[in-house]
């Protein structure tokens, strides 16, 4: 079971603000699903590689080139603030 | 022409032949959404550019300039990609005003074949779902029966293909995103191997899982559609150097002789008995048509919801880590900015910016990758998954494809499901084994619920085997008689 400490603990780690009765229905739930993982821990796995990339890919890198696809301007348009060609934040320090 | 019924290959060769412009086609679809998208809310941005799109490639054809082989064929795109120009949201407020400076290569390849894009489509909130309820944008309804869901997360992918809003649609699938509601709304959905087709400018949930893919009408258009968006791309490492076959020139409904799989583990899904009488109807007639059966068992298949769960929300809380309100993307408002720490406007923002399923899978993810957990969950899974691929590449030694229903049962009315998330995860048994072990999947239509839903069947093909399955898909599709019906919102 995963308690409420836990939870709040999580929250922290992945910067995300989550309400009491969140918090209470994740805890209920995330147990529920890693309960269910629980199989899974069962089954011998001794020696063997975790798989990552499901098929066999062939490694590939491209040249490193300049390229200048967009201009400052494209790149912060998106910015919920900007100022100019610069993202814009509140003071945090 | 009636434009509801006819190929892609029909309605490019007369875009092409000048019989029909493809301004005219774009016009015709323009007012089905118009029409229909009150009614299903399978859009959730329309292009104002389409019109203009399409006399470009009007213009391209009277200069008889080089154009592709879906001249004029109207598409509508799954939000999950990128558009230049055109708002991509990702079904989340998060994303609600991003207009990506660029296009996914899915989508500039779409273009570059000649296709207009006509919109964005609903779906789940970053592909986190299958009902597509999870939607910032409202659901998307089933236009079988708007009182059920058109399944998910490509839910309005599904259902403004059903309901021909447009004439093609291109979903993603991370666990089954593309084939659960293919088969919900009665159309072909093909989930390609994983590497086939570029990843680039697509949102991304979990990376070693997620591919794009057609939801379209017949197995020939999708074998069209794949053929024009796959193959290697710089821009993404993990795409495939192999040569792309020629899908719809290969494309042959001959199945004799060919073996097909039967999954042993089948019966761990508790299958409504309509979807195991269409099931059963199908092996019948692939058995006429001169396929051979053999029992397959891919062990491991039991434990693919659990596996397919941990990986997938470890890798979606990795990569939903840069929705951070500084660079896109939505930022949460301080009144008092002098007691805010830049944890608390991380926090802040992700916290109403994130619907409550995909907080649900970041927690779930966090927590997988967190110190003292890693090895237990992340690793442990990562093991499995490759016995699991282990097994699926001994399976593929004995047959040509695997056969199986594509969910438990038929579309689910909305609300029934939501509440429970873990009934919800059971249903995607079939589909996430293949995400898994990186195989093609597809959802072919075959027939009809008691109470007129639509059920596909899943075909799943090894590395690389897109064709084989297409081919089985053909045959199916020859005896299925499903085209003939049509949804009841249309």
């Amino acid at each position: 079971m995963i308690d409420q400490k836990t939870i709040e603990h999580i929250a922290k780690l992945a910067k995300l603000k989550i309400n009491p009765s969140e918090t209470e229905e994740y805890g209920r739930q995330l147990s529920k699903v890693l309960n269910h993982f629980e199989q899974i821990a069962k089954i011998d796995t001794t020696g063997i590689e975790p798989l990552v990339t499901p098929t066999d890919i062939d490694f590939f890198a491209r040249e490193d080139l300049v390229a200048n696809d967009y201009t400052a301007e494209q790149m912060v348009s998106n910015a919920p603030e900007k100022a100019g060609q610069l993202f814009k934040v509140p003071p945090v320090v | 022409m009636d434009l509801l019924k006819a190929s892609f290959v029909e309605v490019a060769d007369a875009v092409k032949s000048k019989k029909i412009s493809a301004v005219e086609v774009t016009q015709f679809f323009l007012s089905r959404i118009e029409k229909l998208n009150p009614q299903l809310n399978a859009f959730i941005t329309v292009s104002e550019k389409a019109i203009a799109d399409a006399q470009e490639v009007d213009l391209k054809i009277s200069k008889s300039d080089c154009i592709g082989p879906l001249a004029g064929i109207p598409f509508g795109i799954k939000d999950m990609l990128c558009t230049k120009g055109l708002r991509t949201t990702a079904g989340s407020k998060m994303l609600e005003n991003f207009i990506p400076p660029y296009d996914a290569t899915v989508v500039a390849r779409l273009k570059s074949a000649g296709a207009i894009i006509l919109g964005k489509l609903n779906q789940d909130e970053f592909a986190m779902g299958s009902s597509n309820e999870t939607s910032y944008f409202g659901n998307c309804l089933n236009p079988w029966n708007t009182e059920y869901v058109p399944g998910g997360s490509s839910g309005g992918s599904a259902a403004a293909q059903a309901a021909r809003m447009v004439m093609g649609t291109i979903g993603t699938d991370t666990g089954g995103s593309i084939r659960q509601p293919s088969s919900f709304c009665g159309i072909v959905g093909i989930k390609p191997t994983y590497g086939r087709v570029s990843r680039y400018g697509i949102v991304a949930f979990a990376s070693s899982l997620d591919q794009a893919g057609p939801m379209v009408t017949s197995v020939q258009d999708a074998a069209l559609t794949l053929e024009s968006i796959c193959g290697h791309d710089s821009m993404d490492s993990t795409t495939s150097q192999k040569a792309v076959p020629s899908f719809s020139k290969n494309l042959n409904s001959n199945i004799k002789g060919m073996k097909i799989g039967l999954l042993k583990e089948y019966s761990l899904g508790k299958i409504h008995p309509d979807v195991e009488q269409t099931y059963q109807k199908a092996l019948e007639q692939l058995k006429l048509l001169g396929a051979e059966f053999v029992e397959i068992s891919v062990g491991l298949t039991e434990f693919a919801v659990p596996m397919y769960y941990l990986i997938s929300a470890s890798e979606a809380s990795s990569n939903l880590a840069r929705y951070d309100g500084v660079k896109y993307g939505f930022r949460a408002q301080f009144n008092d900015l002098s007691s805010m720490t830049l944890d608390d406007f991380y926090a802040e923002t992700r916290g109403q910016g994130f619907g409550t399923e995909v907080k649900r899978r970041i927690m779930l993810g966090t927590h997988c990758l967190s110190s003292g957990y890693y090895d237990a969950y992340y690793n442990k899974a990562g093991q499995v998954r490759r016995m699991l691929r282990d097994q699926y590449a001994q399976a593929f030694e004995q047959c040509d494809a695997i056969i199986s229903p594509v969910t438990t049962s038929a579309a689910f009315k909305i609300k029934e499901r939501s509440s429970d998330p873990l009934t919800m995860y059971m249903n995607d048994i079939f589909t996430t084994s293949a995400n898994l072990a990186g195989l093609a999947g597809m959802s072919v239509p075959f027939g009809f619920s008691s109470l007129g839903l639509p059920i596909g069947i899943h075909l799943v093909g090894s590395h690389f085997d897109e064709q084989k399955i297409l081919n089985i898909g053909a045959a199916l599709e020859s005896v299925s008689g499903t085209r003939e019906k049509t949804p009841h919102v249309y």
